[in-house]
C-alpha cells in the first residue's frame, strides 16, 4: 500500500513526515478526522485516494468512511490545484451586482470551467459559497487576496498580475 | 500571567478608564485636561477594510505619527469590522468622533498634520450625504450609524478584538463573573427566559427554554456549541461579530455552559472565514491565560474548555443535527428529531447549540437583567436584530436595529435608499435560501419574527438583500434553487431530486423555453418537497419560488407566455437590439463591448451586430438610457 504513496510525486518523504505528525497528534482525540483532512490538504494541496487510505489507517477509520467525508464537503479536493486559485463568490449580494457576467468573462478568457485548472497549471477556477464580504460585492478572491467591486472589464488586468 | 479574580477584572477596567472615556465618550468631563489631549485612531481591520488596504493605511499613519513624535498622545487601534464595509477602509478619530472613509496610504500625512496637529478636520475624506451632497463630519450624525441601536455590536469599532484587556475595559467578563459566582443555573435560565431572547440563527426558538431542557437532562457529560457556520449567501453578521468582538461570544458560551452544566464546548466556524478563526483562536488563548477558560474560572470552581472546529463547507451543517455529526467526523447529514439535542446531541450527550449573535446577547442580559432586554423590541420579538444590508442599496454594511423597526426605515433611513438614480426599489430578500422576497408594497412591514412570515418571507439569520427594478425575480428563484440543489445532502429523495427538477424547470423558463403547466408543476413539487423532507433545508427549499410566485407571478407569465424578461436580465429572452429613439448616442456600449460587436459613431445611435454578439450583458448593464432590449 505504501508503494502507492511513494509513486505519487506530491507525497514526498518530507510531506509525509508532516502528515505523520498530524496523525499522531490527533490519533487519540475524540474529534479528529475533519481537522486532519483539512490540515493535510493545506500541506499537500489536495487529498488523493492513497492519502485518504493512509490517514484512515492512522486514525483507525475505514478508508471508505474517509472517502465519504472527503466527497461530502466542498472544501476538500481530490485533484491538484493550479498555482493560483480563483474563487468567485456566488453569494446573493454578488449575484445581484453581476458576478455571473464576471464569471463568464473569466471562463472565456482562459477557457476554464468551474472546478477545472488551466493546462499550464496557472489558474484553478472555483465558484464558492458566500465569502461574507458582501459590502464589496461583487467579489473574487485570488489565493488570499480579496478583490472587491470588480467588473468584467477589470478582470483581465487583475488576473494578469498572477503568473 | 496568573489567573485573575473578579477584583482583578474591576481593576483592569479601572485602569482603562481614560481609554473608555476617549473612545466612547463616557465620563469624558471627568478627565484631566492632560488626559483629554489623547487621540485614538480607531482604524477598521475587518475583512472588508483589509481587502481595500487598511494595512497600508495603518503603516502610513504610524510612520507619520512617529515622524512628528506624537506616539505618546496618539494611539492607533485596529478594531474589528466597523460595519460600513462599502466605504472602507474607514477610521474614526476619538474623542472628536470624526469619521473618515475610503482612506489611502497617501492620506495619512494630511490626517496627521491637519487633524492631529492643527485640529482641523479633513473634509475631503468625510462621508457625503447622498441627498444633500454635504459632508457629515461626525459618525454620530451619519444616518447609517445614528439610526441604529447597538447591543450585540456595542463593542464594534471600539475595541481591539485581539486584546483581551480592551474587552474587559468595556465591562467584559463581568456577566460571566456574575453568572459563575453569584447565580445558580436556574437563576441564569430564568433571566434569559425573562429577556424573551429567541434564537438568532433563523428559527427563533426561545433560548431560555432550550437551555432549560438541556439543564434538566441528567448526564455526566454535556456540551455547549456555537453555530458559526454562517451559510446563507448574502449574510455576514456572524463574521462581523466574531471579527470585532470574539470575547462576547466566549463569554456567552461560558454563561450557557454554567446554565446547563457543560464543561466542554465547540465553536463550529466555517473555513471561509479565516480572520474570524484567527481572532477566535487568539481570544481563546488570552482567556485561558487569564483563567477565564479552563479550570476553576475566576475562582468559582467551574471548568470549561472551548475549542474551535473548522467546518469544511457544507450548507446543511447549519442544521443542528448535521452540525453535530460533522463535529463527530462524519458526513454532515441531519437525523430525525426527537431525540432532540437537549437530550441526545453531540456524541449522544445533552447539547445546547446557539448561534453567534444569540451568544453575543447573553453577557449583557446576565449583567443588566432580563427585564432590561425585554423592554426593547416588540411583544413577541425582544431585543435587537443584526442585519447584513447588501445589494442595490446606497449604504451597504452591518446594521443593528430594535425588533419591530420597519423595512422602510432600514432601507431608506439607515441604508440611504436605492443606489442608482433612476432605479426603483423592487423587493427585499430576507432569510437566504429558506426565505423569500418581500415586494415594495409591503415595505412598511415591521421586522419581527411573526410579521415577516405574514408577507411570505422569514426573519432568517439576518441577510437582507435589496433589489432594484433590474433584478429578475424568476432568475432570483433560479439562483436560490441552484444553491439549494447543490447543497442538498441527498438523504431525502424529495429534496435531492425535487430541487433538481425545480431548477431544471426554472432554467427552462429563463432560457425562453417555458410552457403552459410549468408554474403548476413547480407548485406541486413545492408541496411534495416541503412535506417529504426531514430537515429545515428541504422543508424550506421551495420558499424562494413560492414567495416570488406569490408576489411576482406576472414575471413568470411574461417569461413563459410572452418570451420576455421584464427586468432585462435573462439573456436568452433579449434581442440585443438598440432602440434608436431612446439611444442617447453616448457610445458607452461601444467602448464596453468585449466582442467588438457594436458599431457607433459620434452623434449616431449604436448598432449591435448579432453575429459577433456574445450576449455578455455588458452593453445592457452599462447603458445609461435603458435603450437596449
Amino acid at each position: 500500500m505504501n508503494g502507492e504513496i511513494e509513486r505519487n510525486p506530491h507525497l514526498t518523504p518530507e510531506v509525509m513526515v508532516q502528515v505523520n505528525e498530524l496523525i499522531d497528534h490527533y490519533r487519540n482525540r475524540q474529534v479528529n478526522l475533519i481537522p486532519v483532512l483539512e490540515q493535510c490538504q493545506d500541506i499537500v494541496g489536495y487529498l488523493p485516494v492513497e492519502l485518504q487510505e493512509y490517514i484512515g489507517r492512522g486514525l483507525n477509520i475505514p478508508g471508505s468512511t474517509v472517502y465519504g467525508v472527503v466527497t461530502f464537503y466542498s472544501y476538500f479536493s481530490m485533484v491538484p490545484k493550479g498555482r493560483h486559485v480563483i474563487k468567485v463568490c456566488m453569494g446573493t449580494a454578488c449575484y445581484v451586482r453581476g458576478i455571473g457576467e464576471v464569471l463568464n468573462r473569466i471562463k472565456s478568457l482562459y477557457k476554464l470551467e468551474v472546478g477545472s485548472t488551466t493546462e499550464d497549471m496557472r489558474f484553478s477556477l472555483e465558484a464558492v459559497r458566500c465569502l461574507g464580504a458582501c459590502g464589496l460585492a461583487p467579489v473574487i478572491v485570488i489565493d488570499s487576496d480579496t478583490h472587491g467591486g470588480i467588473s468584467p472589464d477589470k478582470i483581465s488586468e487583475i488576473l494578469s498580475r498572477y503568473e | 500571567m496568573p489567573k485573575i479574580t473578579v477584583e482583578d477584572l474591576q481593576s483592569l477596567k479601572e485602569k482603562s478608564r481614560v481609554d473608555v472615556a476617549i473612545r466612547r465618550g463616557d465620563a469624558f468631563d471627568a478627565l484631566t485636561p492632560d488626559e483629554r489631549e489623547a487621540k485614538h485612531l480607531l482604524l477598521c481591520d475587518g475583512t472588508g477594510c483589509q481587502a481595500t488596504g487598511s494595512a497600508k493605511v495603518k503603516d502610513a499613519l504610524r510612520e507619520e505619527i512617529d515622524k512628528r513624535g506624537l506616539g505618546e498622545k496618539c494611539k492607533i487601534i485596529e478594531t474589528g469590522c466597523n460595519g460600513f464595509c462599502a466605504q472602507g477602509p474607514v477610521m474614526v478619530v476619538q474623542p472628536d468622533g470624526i469619521f473618515y472613509q475610503k482612506l489611502k496610504a497617501d492620506d495619512a500625512a494630511e490626517i496627521v498634520e491637519e487633524h492631529l496637529v492643527n485640529g482641523r478636520f479633513v473634509e475631503r475624506l468625510m462621508f457625503v450625504d447622498p441627498a444633500t451632497k454635504k459632508s457629515i463630519p461626525r459618525l454620530a450624525d451619519i444616518p447609517f450609524f445614528s439610526e441604529q441601536q447597538l447591543i450585540v455590536l456595542k463593542n464594534k469599532g471600539i475595541v481591539d478584538p485581539e486584546i483581551i484587556d480592551d474587552y474587559i475595559a468595556f465591562d467584559g467578563y463581568l456577566g460571566a463573573a456574575k453568572a459563575l459566582l453569584e447565580m445558580t443555573p436556574q437563576e441564569i435560565i430564568a433571566e434569559v427566559k425573562t429577556s424573551g431572547l429567541r434564537g438568532r440563527g433563523g428559527a427563533g426558538f426561545p433560548t431560555g427554554l432550550k437551555w432549560e431542557f438541556a439543564s434538566k437532562s441528567t448526564n455526566d457529560v454535556k456540551y455547549v456549541l456555537c453555530n458559526a457556520d454562517e451559510g446563507d449567501p448574502g449574510a455576514f453578521m456572524d463574521r462581523s461579530v466574531l471579527e470585532s468582538d470574539p470575547h462576547a461570544v466566549l463569554e456567552g458560551m461560558i454563561i450557557a455552559a454554567k446554565a446547563i452544566g457543560a464543561h466542554q464546548g465547540y465553536i463550529y466556524c466555517r473555513a471561509e472565514y479565516p480572520l474570524a478563526v484567527k481572532r477566535l483562536n487568539i481570544a481563546i488563548t488570552h482567556a485561558l491565560d487569564y483563567g477565564l477558560l479552563g479550570k476553576d474560572i475566576l475562582g468559582s470552581g467551574y471548568d470549561l474548555d472551548l475549542e474551535i472546529y473548522q467546518g469544511a463547507g457544507a450548507f446543511v451543517c447549519g442544521e443542528e443535527t448535521a452540525l453535530m455529526r460533522s463535529i463527530e467526523g462524519k458526513r454532515g447529514m441531519p437525523r430525525p428529531r426527537p431525540p432532540f439535542p437537549a437530550h441526545q446531541g453531540l456524541f449522544q450527550k445533552p447539547t445546547v447549540l446557539n448561534n453567534v449573535e444569540t451568544y453575543a446577547n447573553i453577557a449583557q442580559i446576565t449583567l443588566k437583567g432580563g427585564d432590561w432586554y425585554a423592554g426593547i423590541g416588540t411583544e413577541n420579538s425582544k431585543g435587537t436584530k443584526v442585519f447584513a444590508l447588501t445589494g442595490d442599496v446606497k449604504n451597504i454594511g452591518l446594521v443593528e436595529v430594535p425588533m419591530g423597526t420597519s423595512l422602510r426605515s432600514i432601507i431608506y433611513d439607515v441604508g440611504g435608499g436605492i443606489m442608482g438614480k433612476k432605479r426603483k426599489f423592487k423587493a427585499v430578500q430576507l432569510g437566504g435560501p429558506s426565505g423569500g422576497c418581500v415586494p415594495a408594497e409591503f415595505i412598511d412591514t415591521p421586522v419581527d419574527f411573526e410579521s415577516i412570515i405574514k408577507v411570505g418571507a422569514i426573519m432568517g439569520s439576518g441577510g437582507m438583500i435589496i433589489m432594484d427594478d433590474h433584478t429578475c425575480m424568476v432568475d432570483m428563484a433560479r439562483f436560490f434553487m441552484d444553491f439549494i440543489q447543490d447543497e442538498s445532502c441527498g438523504k431525502c429523495t424529495p429534496c435531492r431530486e425535487g430541487t433538481k427538477r425545480m431548477l431544471q424547470i426554472l432554467e427552462k423558463i429563463t432560457n425562453g423555453e417555458g410552457e403552459s403547466g410549468d408554474i403548476e408543476l413547480l407548485e406541486e413539487l413545492s408541496e411534495g418537497i416541503k412535506d417529504g423532507s426531514l430537515c429545515g433545508l428541504g422543508q424550506t427549499a421551495p420558499n424562494p419560488i413560492l414567495s416570488t410566485l406569490q408576489h411576482f407571478r406576472d414575471e413568470y407569465d411574461a417569461h413563459i407566455y410572452e418570451k420576455r424578461c421584464p427586468a432585462k436580465r435573462c439573456p436568452a429572452l433579449l434581442k440585443f437590439e438598440v432602440d434608436q429613439d431612446v439611444c442617447i448616442k453616448c457610445g458607452i456600449c461601444y467602448r464596453r463591448c468585449p466582442a467588438d460587436a457594436i458599431e457607433w459613431k459620434k452623434k449616431e445611435p449604436a448598432y449591435i451586430d448579432k453575429n459577433k454578439c456574445i450576449k455578455c450583458m455588458s452593453c445592457i448593464s452599462n447603458c445609461p438610457s435603458d435603450a437596449i432590449f
